[in-house]
C-alpha cells in the first residue's frame, strides 16, 4: 500500500506528537503544530494519537492512493476533493484505489492534517516520526514531500477492515463515510482578530509595566516569514529590555520572545531547544492549536490569564477530547 | 513569574508547561557545573510528567506535560505540584556532576575557502592569521550547553584577544562543520544553517548522527581542543571512514 505525491503542496511534512526527551542534547522537539487537529485525525481512523499524520501548510498536495484506504482530514479547510468530489472533513472516509485526493488553498486556518488508518510506514528516528526540517532527519527522508515521492502505508488488519465496511454506510461516487462527523463547532476556529491567551513569561517582571501593557493592549499581525520555527509578529515595537541580553536557556513552544528590535517572535514546533532573548509571555497551552492555525497577514491580540485559568481550560478541553475519543473508539475499535 | 524566597536556586515559571531553575545570572564554570549536576540527577531520577530536562549556562529548564501532573483533577495546580516535587528532588542533587567528561579533539582546517573571515578576524584583532589560529587551537574549551541546532556546543574558554563581534549581515548559509567566532564565543556548526559568526575554518567531523547513541559528538561538561590540520588531511578524514563519535585518531599538528 502506498501513496504517490503528484503535487507536493507548499510545505507538507510527516509529524507526530514530537521528539521529547533529548532536548538536553540540543535535539529539538518538532511535531504537529496543531496538536488537537493531529490527534483528532488519528482518532477518526482508529489510530493512537502518536501516529504520524501529514501536516499540510496553506496550500495542500495532490495524492494518489495505490490501494483502498481509510483516511481523515482535520484542521484547516483546504477544499479537499477526491476525483472532483468534495471530501468531507472531520470524519473517516474510505477512498478507493487509484483515487486522486487534491487539496487546494486554505480557506480558513493554515494547517490541515491527513491521517490514514494504520499509519504511514516510515522509520522512527530517536523514537519519533516527526520531520526535523533543519536537521534533515525523521518523517519522510527528513524533508518536506516532493513531486514523485512514494509513501508506504501500513496495512490495517483484516478485522479492522471488516468493521469499516459496516461503519461507512454512506457511499457516494466511490467514497464511503459515516453520516456523523466530529462537530467543528466544538473545536476552536480562528477569528478575524484572534485573541491568544498568554501567561506571564519567565522575564515578565524584568519588563517595565508600560511594556507589559503595550503587549497586552497592542494588536499584532503575523508576518510572511513566519514558519514552523516561529511566528514573527508586527505591531507597535516593544521597548526592548535594557542592559545585557539574557543568558541562553531552554525555551518552550509558545514563548513570546522580545529581540532587540522589539517586534515579538512566538516560538513554535521547530523552535531551538534554547534561546537568548527575554521571554515576556508564553502562549497558554490551550491556545497553541489556534496560534498554529494563524496565517501570514492574520491579526491577533494577547489576553493575559492566570496559571489557574490556563489549567482549568486545558483540563476542560482534555475532558471534551477524551469524550470524543471514547465515542469514536467505541465505534471503530 | 514567582521567585522562591529561600536561599538556593530561584524557580521561575515559563508558561504552563515549564519551570526554569536559575542558579545564577552570569557565565561561570562553577554555576554551570551545578546546573549540569542537577540536570543529570533529574534525568536519572525522573519525576512523573517531566518530558525534558535542559541544562543551560546558568539555569535548568524542566519541561512537563500538565496533563500528566494531575491536571485532570480540577483542584490540583500542576505547576505547584511540579514546583514542590522539583524543590524536594533538587535538594538531593549533588553539587558537581558525576558525568566523566571526555576530551574531544576536533581537527580543523583553518583559513582559505573554509575560513573566509580568518584574515578579517586577524585584522580586527591586530594579529596575523597564524596567531589567531594558534590562539584558537590552544585552550582546552569546556562545553557549557548544547542547543541552537542539534549537536551545537556552546564552548567556554575563548582567548579574549581573538573575540570578534558578529558580522553585521548574517550569512544565509554556513556550511556544516564550519568553525566560527561570535563575540566571546566559539563553536562548530553541525548543519548548514544561517549564521552571523565569523568563519575561521572547518572540521571534517560529523557532529550529530541520528544512528549514534548519544547522537552528539560533544556533551555538556566535555573538554574540547581544536587541532589544526592541513587540507590534504581534511580531505582524507572527510572521505575516509567517518570517525565522528568514535574518537579521532591521534593527530599530529600539521601547521
Amino acid at each position: 500500500m502506498n501513496v504517490v505525491v503528484e503535487r507536493p503542496g507548499l510545505l507538507t511534512t510527516l509529524q507526530d506528537l514530537g521528539r521529547s526527551g533529548r532536548q538536553h542534547l540540543g535535539v529539538p522537539v518538532n511535531g504537529a503544530m496543531d496538536e488537537v487537529s493531529h490527534r483528532m485525525a488519528n482518532w477518526l481512523v482508529g489510530n493512537d494519537d502518536g501516529e504520524a499524520t501529514l501536516e499540510m501548510t496553506l496550500a495542500g498536495p495532490t495524492l494518489v492512493f495505490g490501494a483502498d484506504a481509510v483516511i481523515a482530514v482535520c484542521g484547516a479547510g483546504m477544499s479537499a476533493k477526491v476525483d472532483g468530489e468534495v471530501l468531507p472533513q472531520w470524519r473517516p472516509v474510505r477512498v478507493p484505489a487509484r483515487a486522486r485526493l487534491a487539496f487546494g488553498r486554505a480557506r480558513w486556518g493554515s494547517r490541515a492534517y491527513l491521517a490514514v488508518a494504520a499509519g504511514f510506514d516510515v522509520p522512527a528516528v530517536m523514537q519519533s516520526r516527526s520531520t526535523a526540517l533543519l536537521g534533515g532527519y525523521g518523517g519522510f527522508r527528513g524533508r518536506a514531500l516532493r513531486k514523485g515521492d512514494v509513501l508506504d502505508l501500513r496495512s490495517p488488519d483484516e478485522a479492522h477492515t471488516v468493521r469499516w465496511i459496516g461503519l461507512l454506510s454512506r457511499t457516494h461516487r466511490g467514497l464511503a463515510y459515516p453520516s456523523w462527523s466530529v462537530s467543528r463547532a466544538r473545536l476552536p476556529r480562528p477569528q478575524t482578530l484572534q485573541t491568544i491567551r498568554v501567561l506571564q513569561g519567565r522575564h515578565w517582571q524584568a519588563f517595565p509595566v508600560a511594556v507589559r501593557d503595550q503587549l497586552i493592549q497592542g494588536e499584532y499581525r503575523v508576518l510572511p516569514d513566519s514558519d514552523r520555527m516561529g511566528f514573527r509578529l508586527e505591531g507597535q515595537a516593544l521597548e526592548a529590555r535594557r542592559g545585557n541580553d539574557v543568558l541562553s536557556e531552554g525555551v518552550v513552544m509558545g514563548a513570546v520572545q522580545v529581540p532587540p528590535g522589539g517586534q515579538p517572535i512566538v516560538l513554535m514546533a521547530d523552535r531551538q531547544t534554547a534561546g537568548g532573548y527575554p521571554v515576556i509571555a508564553v502562549v497558554a497551552s490551550i491556545d497553541l492549536p489556534l496560534m498554529a492555525q494563524l496565517a501570514p497577514g492574520d491579526r491577533l491580540h494577547f489576553e493575559l490569564i492566570t496559571l489557574e485559568q490556563s489549567y482549568v481550560e486545558l483540563a476542560a478541553r482534555e475532558r471534551k477530547l477524551g469524550m470524543i475519543r471514547e465515542a469514536l473508539w467505541a465505534r471503530l475499535r | 513569574m514567582t521567585e522562591a524566597t529561600s536561599a538556593g536556586p530561584h524557580l521561575f515559571t515559563m508558561g504552563d508547561r515549564a519551570l526554569v531553575v536559575e542558579y545564577g545570572r552570569t557565565l561561570n564554570a562553577a554555576v554551570n557545573a551545578r546546573v549540569r549536576a542537577c540536570a543529570e540527577y533529574l534525568l536519572a531520577h525522573p519525576l512523573p510528567g517531566v518530558t525534558d530536562v535542559v541544562p543551560a549556562y546558568a539555569a535548568l529548564t524542566v519541561h512537563f506535560d500538565p496533563r500528566l501532573v494531575g491536571a485532570d483533577q480540577r483542584s490540583v495546580n500542576p505547576m505547584e505540584t511540579m514546583r514542590e516535587a522539583l524543590t524536594r528532588v533538587l535538594a538531593k542533587a549533588p553539587e558537581t556532576p558525576k558525568y566523566k567528561a571526555n576530551t574531544v579533539e576536533i581537527p580543523v582546517c583553518y583559513g582559505g575557502e573554509f575560513g573566509e573571515d580568518l584574515e578579517d578576524v586577524a585584522q580586527r584583532c591586530n594579529l596575523t592569521a597564524d596567531d589567531v589560529v594558534k590562539r584558537h587551537a590552544k585552550p582546552l574549551y569546556e562545553v557549557y550547553m548544547l542547543g541552537f541546532v542539534p549537536g551545537f556546543a556552546y564552548l567556554g574558554g575563548l582567548d579574549r584577544s581573538i573575540a570578534t563581534p558578529r558580522r553585521d549581515t548574517p550569512r544565509k548559509r554556513i556550511p556544516a562543520g564550519s568553525v566560527a567566532i561570535g563575540g566571546e564565543q566559539t563553536g562548530v556548526y553541525p548543519f548548514e544553517t544561517p549564521g552571523g559568526w565569523n568563519l575561521i575554518g572547518r572540521t571534517p567531523l560529523t557532529l550529530f548522527r541520528i544512528d549514534a547513541e548519544p547522537p552528539v559528538l560533544m556533551q555538556p561538561g566535555d573538554r574540547v581542543r581544536f587541532v589544526p590540520i592541513a587540507r590534504a588531511r581534511f580531505d582524507r578524514l572527510r572521505n575516509g571512514p567517518d570517525k565522528a563519535l568514535d574518537g579521532v585518531p591521534p593527530s599530529e599538528p600539521e601547521r
